[in-house]
């Protein structure tokens, strides 16, 4: 049994947007703190910490989660991707980043990082989603900017983009 | 805000689990995917010394067709569940109802039993058990047993099960026959204003209902139309004890009660 105390630094390894973290961290520690004050990725954004806003969705071995409702030391030996992990090479943007940009589909961007997580999941289980499914995946965010439609339009086209590239991928090799 | 100090227990067998919970007693919690845990340990609502991960157990991370009943054990995830290629055809009145549960950020990592054990009353897996006359098994260092869904919610996040026993499993009858489901909320995957859920019987319909009083309740109704049907459901949605707040008043989940009710009632004896 593993009985780690409160108060104490504790190790901690996982996969962190493709590099191995080892590290300490102490029971209380949301995953959302020790992504931003630990490894100092900033993209993931801490609204309600109560699980209602979404503006920290991360995933969690490919799978949307909220890293405020996740204790660190809950994902020892997980992969955890965060929206730093979309940007192209030399910072260029992503797909679906490049897509909102377009499609004007942020304002503030405070919830942004979040939902590009949701929906990067999204497309990678399911390429083909409709506009519903991605409005079902929204229903887990909260934006006070934009009032959707132009997320949805984002999504769409950043779907159709990376399913041709998908296609690209298959057939070229 | 953050959650308070407390020791984290990393269980690598059900036993070592259930000792922490006999040692520690009401100061130890359980946490499984924590969805509805952590929003409580971030508010300081609930401050245990110590919390127990039990979900690295392999023994409790099954979904087991056993004859005439699905057993869903601790540590399965809701989306684990919704992804059970089975659900439709065994557990048709889930397969309506958990899409309502949360939203797929929470379900990925939510489970089945962590939101059988929270028992909030406007929660659907709770509905759904009790709708089914499902069962929930409680296991303790000392003794196993099993409490039917009836006789486990006890009120506002209140159970049956005591300070040294977790929930190993619950368990739903399997492919019960005719089922309906429907919630009104603000927002798909929010907690419910009213949902409701209906099931044949031999004898008519039990109509289940969340959301209303302080925890889920069934009632049989064995007459099935007319205005005998109007009027036992205008005295359930009373004897349900509704109260207005932030979210919508006593009166308007009284009126959900009837019409929501009425329409599942004829959906499934159709």
């Amino acid at each position: 049994m593993s009985h780690m105390a409160a108060g104490q630094p504790h190790r901690l390894r996982f996969t962190f947007n493709g590099s191995a973290i080892d590290r300490a961290c102490e029971p209380r520690r949301l995953l959302t703190d020790f992504i931003r004050y630990e490894i100092g990725a900033t993209g993931t954004h801490i609204g309600c910490e109560h699980g209602v806003c979404g503006a920290c969705t991360v995933t969690i071995d490919g799978q949307p989660a909220r890293a405020c409702l996740t204790l660190a030391l809950q994902v020892e030996g997980c992969e955890v991707c965060t929206v730093e992990s979309l940007a192209g090479k030399e910072g260029c943007l992503g797909v679906l980043q490049a897509a909102f940009r377009r499609h004007h589909a942020l304002q503030c961007g405070f919830c942004t990082a979040g939902i590009l997580m949701s929906l990067d999941a999204l497309f990678a289980q399911h390429p083909d989603a409709t506009a519903e499914e991605i409005r079902d995946a929204l229903t887990g965010h909260l934006c006070r900017c934009t009032g959707y439609a132009p997320i949805v339009r984002a999504a769409l086209e950043a779907a159709a983009e990376l399913r041709t590239k998908l296609k690209g991928e298959t057939t070229d090799a | 805000m953050k959650p308070a100090a407390f020791d984290y227990v990393r269980a690598e067998s059900l036993d070592e689990a259930l000792d922490v919970l006999r040692n520690e007693g009401s100061d130890a919690r359980i946490i499984a995917g924590g969805q509805s845990l952590m929003p409580m340990l971030n508010m300081r609502l609930a401050k245990p010394r110590v919390l127990v991960d039990i979900m690295r157990l392999a023994e409790l991370r099954g979904i087991e067709a056993k004859p005439g009943r699905i057993v869903v054990a601790a540590a399965v995830r809701q989306s684990e569940l919704l992804e059970w290629p089975a659900l439709a055809s065994e557990l048709r009145l889930v397969s309506l109802a958990l899409p309502w549960s949360g939203h797929v950020q929470t379900r990925s990592r939510g489970t089945i039993c962590g939101s059988i054990a929270h028992a909030d009353p406007s929660a659907e897996m709770p509905l759904a058990l009790l709708a089914l006359g499902g069962d929930v098994a409680l296991c303790s260092a000392k003794k196993r047993r099993r409490v039917a869904a009836r006789d486990f919610f006890l009120g506002m996040m209140s159970t049956d099960r005591s300070d040294d026993e977790m929930i190993e499993a619950v368990e739903f009858p399997a492919n019960s026959g005719r089922c309906a489901f429907r919630e009104v909320a603000r927002r798909h995957g929010d907690f419910a204003i009213v949902a409701c859920a209906a099931v044949k019987t031999i004898r008519g319909v039990r109509l289940a209902v969340g959301g209303v009083a302080d925890m889920p309740v069934a009632r049989e109704f064995d007459t099935i139309d007319g205005s005998a049907l109007d009027d036992a459901l205008n005295a359930f949605a009373y004897d349900l004890d509704a109260r207005d707040d932030f979210h919508a008043t006593a009166r308007y989940r009284r009126d959900l009660v009837r019409t929501i009710g009425r329409e599942l009632i004829a959906e499934v004896v159709q």
